[in-house]
């Protein structure tokens, strides 16, 4: 079309004027628009992760060397908030809250999601949740002391601020419910034409997968989460024992969401991997099919392998084993992931800036991870290392090597796309050099003394333990410096960066044709569809 | 049948005369009903699944005919088998634990 | 999967630019969220019912069944009359609508109310969590009763949201937002109503008829 400027270049304004009715804060707390929303998540996440990462600092610290600095009482605070923050405020909304607000509607060519209003009430919903869980910090007694896993009939009779927190869990969740509702309708509904569902990138299919997810599980966790508050205020006593109740059954309901909830946190960052390893190696991806069909067989067979976190809970035998054996076929599943991200890259162009780099991170932590998973889910030796810091180890390196390193990949990858600018790319790895190797020393000792016995949760240690926990401690300065590195080069650059061009990466996906950064309304036209979204030509 | 009845949209349901919607109401009642007979004659072991199943009839007569499940797509309804069979599965696998303990 | 896809780039659906496929999509979605919900509780239920069958048996003999079958019927005739304003609606009999709607919330007002009488009949009479005479019964039925109040007082409060909906909706009817090409939120409505109504017939024999 003769008369229509070329793709990428600027008619509109930026989505971050105000055009409408409100501005300033207004503008963006009343705004629907997907984009804006998408940012606000964002920031709030990076905010909460900061905080999450200082309380982490603070027990690493006390963990420096035996004879502990932080009474006990507050240590358990400590890693109850730790957790809770970091998992419920931050990497369970996550990459979906973040990139897949600001990404799903480009991505199918549409002009925002199914149900705008309604994820404008997500949003508020996600900001009330952190508000209120935060607050058990400061209001009705001594903040949570359980652990950010409540377990009963502990976190019946603490006297703590349990019911607030958890009362706060309760709404996150239901903005959660809600994101996932809002995608998976997004994704059926609003596909440009053209856009068959396997014509989709693979990002979005792990958004839809996650998206039942998220509607399916989380509404368990709600109602024990109901069951809690009820226990603790009427004494209703479903998991107390003086009244009948089992304590176990708090433990199958808490993780028969919280499990698949662990792939509500991974899966759409498996997504962000299978979006970058093509772009970077100039090729399509390997098995796209078998990539969106393991999404699906992700979710389904995680809702079936919650008892691996009770195998010492006093669950019958038969259980046990069941569970067990469930447990290894999920792995097969990611298995064909990493196995297609593999032969991806194999022959392919590499281009080893910032966003592969983090990503090869993703792939190689996230497999290690995925590895002692195997370990841990086979009964017998489940019963050494559980409660150690073997299991700690072990799901930092697939939440935060995996899925946090997965932020960090979209976050560089889509940078200049959300802010215009480009970030500066040796700072950025160097950021990362300091924060994979702090990271190494922070949680593979962590293993070694998980094996060794040393036990989670406690706030001091024998002196047996007593040079690893150094080499993890000083691991995790080596870190919180790397994680600064790379956050004042994203800040600074988000002012000083050179202007970025609409694809500055060679990606084939939608959200490269337009301009950086995206206008209102996404599109000038509708797209219409005609190839797949890793046509990269002949190799 | 009151009322003209309109054309339909392809996006819409499949509106029932209204004589349909009172024919599956007295069912429901009949139902109701039978269920208290049930208890009340005492099958047990067999009145509790006796009661479950008439419960799952009336249910199944609610969704198919006031929510117009049965002229909805058939994604929705396999969507609807995907939540009760996730349900299923969640009480199966606990029940695994429950009836198994030494 | 769906026959009409991208309506509002095609211009299918009702009015340009308005998904109602997905409108009513997004509600069946948010049912199955609320059949999880419940099924937890259903869940608890069970495995209790399993393991103090006895005491359940003995703590069922203190529903009033009468109440409870005046109350299911209740509920099932505020479906059909809320079935019936959607297809009022649909058929531009607006006046009948409002007077199905109204019906509706005035079965499920005396369905709250019958439900607050048999609450009110148990708490005098110290059967309540923590209650006096609750506590001096079996732990059988402790759970039982804990089950009672948790499993109807939800559904009750679902029961009063779903007053409240249809409540707006009246008023929107009213002012014609809600209208026979333009009826997306009332369905939705009734489809929550429905499965609000699914809900307590499985909860019926659960807690009145397991003497």
């Amino acid at each position: 079309m003769p008369d229509q400027p070329p793709p990428g270049v600027r008619t509109e304004p930026p989505y971050w004027v105000d055009t409408g009715r409100y501005h300033g804060l207004a503008a963006w707390m009343m705004s629907t628009d997907h984009k804006r929303i998408g940012i606000m998540y964002l920031v709030a996440l990076l905010s909460f992760f900061s905080v999450g990462v200082f309380l982490g600092f603070l027990m690493r610290l006390n963990l420096l060397a035996p004879g502990a600095f932080i009474k006990a009482q507050t240590y358990n605070e400590l890693f109850t908030m730790h957790g809770l923050i970091q998992i419920f405020l931050f990497i369970i909304p996550g990459v979906p809250v973040a990139f897949g607000n600001f990404f799903l509607p480009i991505l199918i060519g549409a002009k925002d999601m199914a149900f705008p209003r309604l994820n404008r009430l997500s949003w508020w919903l996600y900001v009330a949740g952190a508000f209120i869980v935060l607050l058990s910090l400061v209001i009705q007694g001594r903040p949570p002391d359980t652990g950010w896993t409540f377990y009963a009939p502990y976190s019946i009779r603490t006297a703590t601020s349990v019911s607030v927190a958890v009362s706060g869990v309760f709404v996150l969740g239901f903005s959660s419910i809600l994101t996932g509702l809002n995608f998976v309708t997004t994704i059926h509904r609003l596909r440009a034409r053209g856009m068959g569902w396997f014509h989709m990138p693979a990002f979005c299919w792990t958004l839809y997968a996650t998206g039942w997810v998220q509607m399916l599980a989380t509404p368990v966790l709600a109602i024990t989460l109901v069951f809690l508050v009820l226990s603790r205020v009427f004494g209703i006593g479903f998991f107390d024992p003086a009244r009948g109740g089992d304590p176990i059954l708090f433990e199958h309901l808490f993780w028969t969401y919280s499990h698949p909830a662990v792939y509500i946190m991974l899966l759409p960052a498996m997504g962000i991997i299978s979006e970058v390893v093509p772009v970077f190696s100039r090729k399509s991806l390997y098995g796209y099919v078998a990539v969106a069909m393991s999404a699906l067989g992700i979710a389904i067979v995680g809702y079936a392998v919650w008892g691996h976190h009770m195998f010492t809970s006093g669950m019958s035998d038969t259980a046990r084993v069941v569970f067990s054996f469930l447990t290894f076929l999920v792995a097969v599943p990611s298995g064909v992931k990493v196995f297609n991200w593999i032969s991806t890259l194999y022959k392919g162009s590499i281009k080893l800036d910032a966003p592969l780099i983090f990503a090869l991170s993703f792939i190689f932590l996230f497999s290690i991870g995925g590895l002692t998973g195997l370990i841990i889910g086979s009964l017998a030796p489940n019963l050494h290392v559980h409660g150690t810091y073997f299991i700690v180890a072990h799901f930092h390196y697939v939440m935060f090597g995996g899925a946090g390193f997965a932020i960090l990949t979209a976050l560089h990858y889509w940078f200049p796309k959300m802010s215009g600018r480009m970030y500066n790319e040796r700072r950025a790895k160097l950021g990362w050099l300091f924060l994979f190797v702090g990271f190494q020393f922070l949680y593979f000792s962590m293993f070694i003394l998980g094996y060794k016995g040393m036990p989670r949760r406690y706030f001091d240690y024998p002196p047996e333990f007593r040079t690893l926990n150094i080499v993890s401690t000083v691991g995790s300065w080596i870190l919180i410096t790397g994680l600064i590195i790379i956050a004042v080069n994203l800040l600074r650059s988000l002012r000083h960066g050179p202007p970025a061009p609409p694809d500055p990466w060679g990606g084939k996906t939608l959200e490269w044709r337009i301009p950086s950064p995206p206008a209102s309304e996404n599109f000038r036209t509708p797209p219409v569809i005609s190839d797949t979204p890793y046509d990269y030509g002949p190799e | 049948m009151t009322g003209p009845a309109p054309g339909r949209r392809p996006d819409e349901t499949a509106l029932a005369p209204t004589g349909t919607y009172v024919a599956v109401w007295a069912a429901l009642l009949f139902f109701l009903g039978l269920t208290i007979v049930v208890a009340k004659v005492r099958l047990a072991p067999f009145g509790a699944a006796a009661n479950l199943l008439i419960a799952t009839i009336k249910a199944g007569l609610v969704l198919t005919v006031f929510m117009h499940l049965r002229s909805e797509g058939r994604f929705l309804k396999i969507m609807l088998g995907v939540a009760l069979a996730a349900l299923t599965l969640i009480i199966m696998l606990t029940f695994s634990d429950v009836l198994f303990r030494r | 999967m769906d026959e009409t896809r991208t309506p509002i780039l095609t211009g299918a659906a009702g009015r340009e630019g308005v998904d109602e496929l997905g409108k009513r999509t997004g509600m069946w979605f948010f049912l199955f969220t609320e059949l999880l919900f419940f099924g937890g509780m259903f869940l608890l239920y069970s495995i209790y019912r399993y393991k103090f069958a006895a005491d359940f048996h003995r703590a069922a003999a203190d529903e009033n069944l009468v109440l409870g079958s005046v109350n299911t019927a209740i509920l099932l005739t505020s479906s059909l009359a809320m079935v019936l304003a959607v297809a009022a609606v649909r058929r531009g009999q607006i006046r009948r609508s409002l007077g199905f709607q109204r019906a509706t919330i005035s079965l499920g007002t005396v369905f709250l109310v019958i439900k607050g009488i048999e609450w009110g009949a148990k708490i005098s009479r110290g059967i309540y969590p923590n209650g006096p005479t609750l506590l001096s019964l079996g732990q059988g039925q402790i759970l039982f009763f804990g089950l009672y109040f948790t499993m109807t007082g939800l559904h009750a409060l679902h029961v009063l949201i779903g007053i409240t909906v249809i409540a707006f909706m009246i008023r929107f009817t009213k002012r014609g937002v809600i209208g026979p090409d333009r009826y997306a939120r009332l369905e939705n409505t009734g489809l929550y109503w429905h499965f609000v109504d699914i809900v307590w017939v499985y909860l019926f024999p659960l807690f009145y008829l397991i003497t």
